[in-house]
């Protein structure tokens, strides 16, 4: 079984968001960028798949331009196999990138196709969902535990309630949440190794997909800002000051 | 003029509140009309409780033994034929909604507005993006339906009682896949309120110092009857399991009270919990960051501090 996975290249976790001034977006010149966190849990999923014995072949995805290259190149550093560059000047909103998934899929033809839940830049959460449907295949979103096994994927979902527990037959979308595992890290001999596999370059253009996004941002602001509060002394008056606003 | 189809959300045949709340969105929407869509095996009680909310203009139902249980694969074809006629789709943003309303989207082969926070114009949406730390605003496409997923904290729910829209039964012609089953839902067996959904949290840091130490968090919060949750680097540390961590990786939380016990701030933390009605920090660092957004900080020591709390009530 081969495995597509979606690696996402994003403004890093630890990075203060600025916005603009002027409202036209945030500022990401200079900032540091890494691997949706999400997506690493995918790849990582992906690659314990194949250790397994489950998967013989792990593939990364990433839509972006030219120089994400060097970001993919951390992928097959972790252990992916190959990588496939859909190169794009710009931002694909999900439902296009749900559409590129399912060229590659038709083209490659992979059992399971691992995403993340979100990305941590825009957090839309749809991307696997539309594929599954493009796709007319199950999703399990939100994938907190996955065995697969007789051509069907059981996985524990985290959903509000608890966890949920369904049965997917193969192949099906999965979208990871924050417990399914922990990533590794990427050692520097296996950065070296990345250097030799394959990158295979498509240009969006010639995909096919189109191109409309039926969504405009107009408008970028900062969220309101919390003001700083008091420093109480002792215990006795932080009780009493949480007391007189009902909330002990 | 617009027309906005409810997707209600339930569990258990009860009305989860989440649907009120995307009533409230749609109402702001300003349109003609809002129904509210059930979906359920058995759905009278569930409808029932829907028809009661206010601006409710009519419930809709379809009762197949498929709709048992909320897979989105099984219920996404049904929505998008019942969505014919309406200009929006709302969705609770819950993990139901999330999982469920891209699908329908795909299916309808339009755009997803995720996580409205508000509605400034039929097509005009405030959305968070980056954790909440940049708010934007975007405009759908006039000429296809807008379906998207409503922010539950940044709602409250449409009141019940005074209305009682008709319910009709709805026939939806849609071929249903077989490809995905439900098994089981595992529902939370701890007393502990539910950290997503919880009035009051009480998280712990690196701070606390180890996982041991960790039970005077958990003592505490069950004191207060609140829930727990943990900073990335407690988690990191081992000291408790990932399905507690709060911050842009974790729990998106918006409890009235929030507790950071040891909790130095990082940014990744702060941005799970600047919703909070009421943040409380402790810590022995006076000069942490997580000082710079409390409203009540107490420097000193949490093994000291705790207890005279704890004496205190």
């Amino acid at each position: 079984m081969k495995i597509l996975v979606g690696y996402k290249r994003v403004v890093d976790y630890n990075v203060r968001i600025q916005v603009k001034p002027d409202g036209t977006g945030v500022v990401t010149d200079g900032v540091k960028l890494s691997a949706n966190p999400f997506d690493d849990i995918a790849l990582e999923e992906a690659l314990r798949l194949r250790e397994k014995g489950v998967a013989e072949e792990v593939v990364v995805v990433g839509i972006g331009p030219a120089d994400l290259t060097a970001h993919l190149r951390n992928g097959l550093a972790m252990g992916a196999n190959r990588a496939i560059h859909v190169v794009a000047a710009d931002a694909v909103q999900p439902l296009t990138a749900a559409r590129v998934f399912l060229k590659l899929v038709e083209k490659e033809q992979p059992g399971l196709v691992i995403l993340g839940k979100q990305a941590i830049d825009d957090d839309a959460n749809q991307t696997g969902q539309m594929l599954a449907a493009l796709w007319d295949r199950p999703q399990a979103t939100f994938a907190s535990k996955v065995d697969i096994a007789g051509g069907k994927a059981t996985v524990t979902r985290e959903v509000d309630a608890g966890l949920e527990v369904i049965e997917a037959e193969l192949p099906a979308v999965i979208t990871t949440d924050l417990r399914l595992n922990e990533p590794r890290f990427i050692k520097l001999p296996d950065i070296m190794k990345a250097k030799s596999k394959p990158i295979d370059t498509i240009e969006f253009g010639s995909l096919g997909v189109e191109a409309h996004d039926h969504l405009k941002t107009t408008h970028y602001a900062a969220p309101a800002k919390r003001s700083k509060g008091v420093m109480v002394k002792d215990a006795a008056e932080l009780v009493a000051a949480l007391k007189q606003k009902g909330l002990l | 003029m617009s027309k906005i189809l409810v997707i209600a959300e339930h569990l258990g045949g009860k009305l989860n509140s989440s649907t009120a709340r995307a009533v409230s969105a749609a109402t702001a929407v300003k349109g003609e009309a809002i129904d509210v869509l059930v979906l359920a095996d058995s759905v009278d009680a569930i409808a029932s409780e829907a028809a009661k909310i206010d601006g409710v203009s009519r419930v809709l139902t379809v009762a197949r033994p498929e709709n048992a249980h909320p897979l989105a694969a099984i219920l996404a074809p049904q929505i998008a034929k019942a969505a014919a006629g309406y200009s929006h789709v709302f969705v609770p943003s819950t993990t139901f909604g999330k999982d469920v309303a891209p699908r329908v989207a795909a299916l309808l082969g339009v755009a997803q507005v995720s996580d409205v926070m508000s509605v400034e114009a039929a097509h005009t949406f405030k959305r968070p993006i980056y954790a909440g730390n940049a708010i934007i605003t975007v405009e759908a496409d006039t000429a296809h339906t807008v379906v998207a997923t409503i922010r539950s904290a940044s709602w409250p729910a449409a009141a019940t009682g005074a209305s009682s829209a008709p319910v009709e039964a709805l026939a939806v012609d849609a071929a249903l896949p077989t490809h995905t089953r439900f098994v089981e839902l595992k529902q939370g067996s701890s007393d502990r309120p539910d950290l997503q959904s919880a009035s009051k949290v009480v998280s712990g840091g690196r701070g606390v110092g180890s996982k041991e130490n960790f039970d005077i968090i958990f003592k505490f919060a069950d004191r207060i009857g609140a829930a727990v949750g943990a900073s990335r680097a407690a988690v990191d540390a081992g000291y408790v399991p990932s399905d507690l961590q709060v911050g842009q990786t974790g729990k998106i939380i918006a409890p009235e009270l929030y507790m950071a016990i040891g909790i130095s701030g990082a940014i990744q933390h702060l941005t799970g919990i600047k919703d909070a009605g009421t943040i409380v920090a402790i810590n022995k660092d006076g000069e942490a960051p997580i000082f710079e957004i409390a409203d009540f900080g107490l420097v000193g020591d949490l093994f000291k501090i705790i207890p005279e709390l704890e004496s205190l009530l």
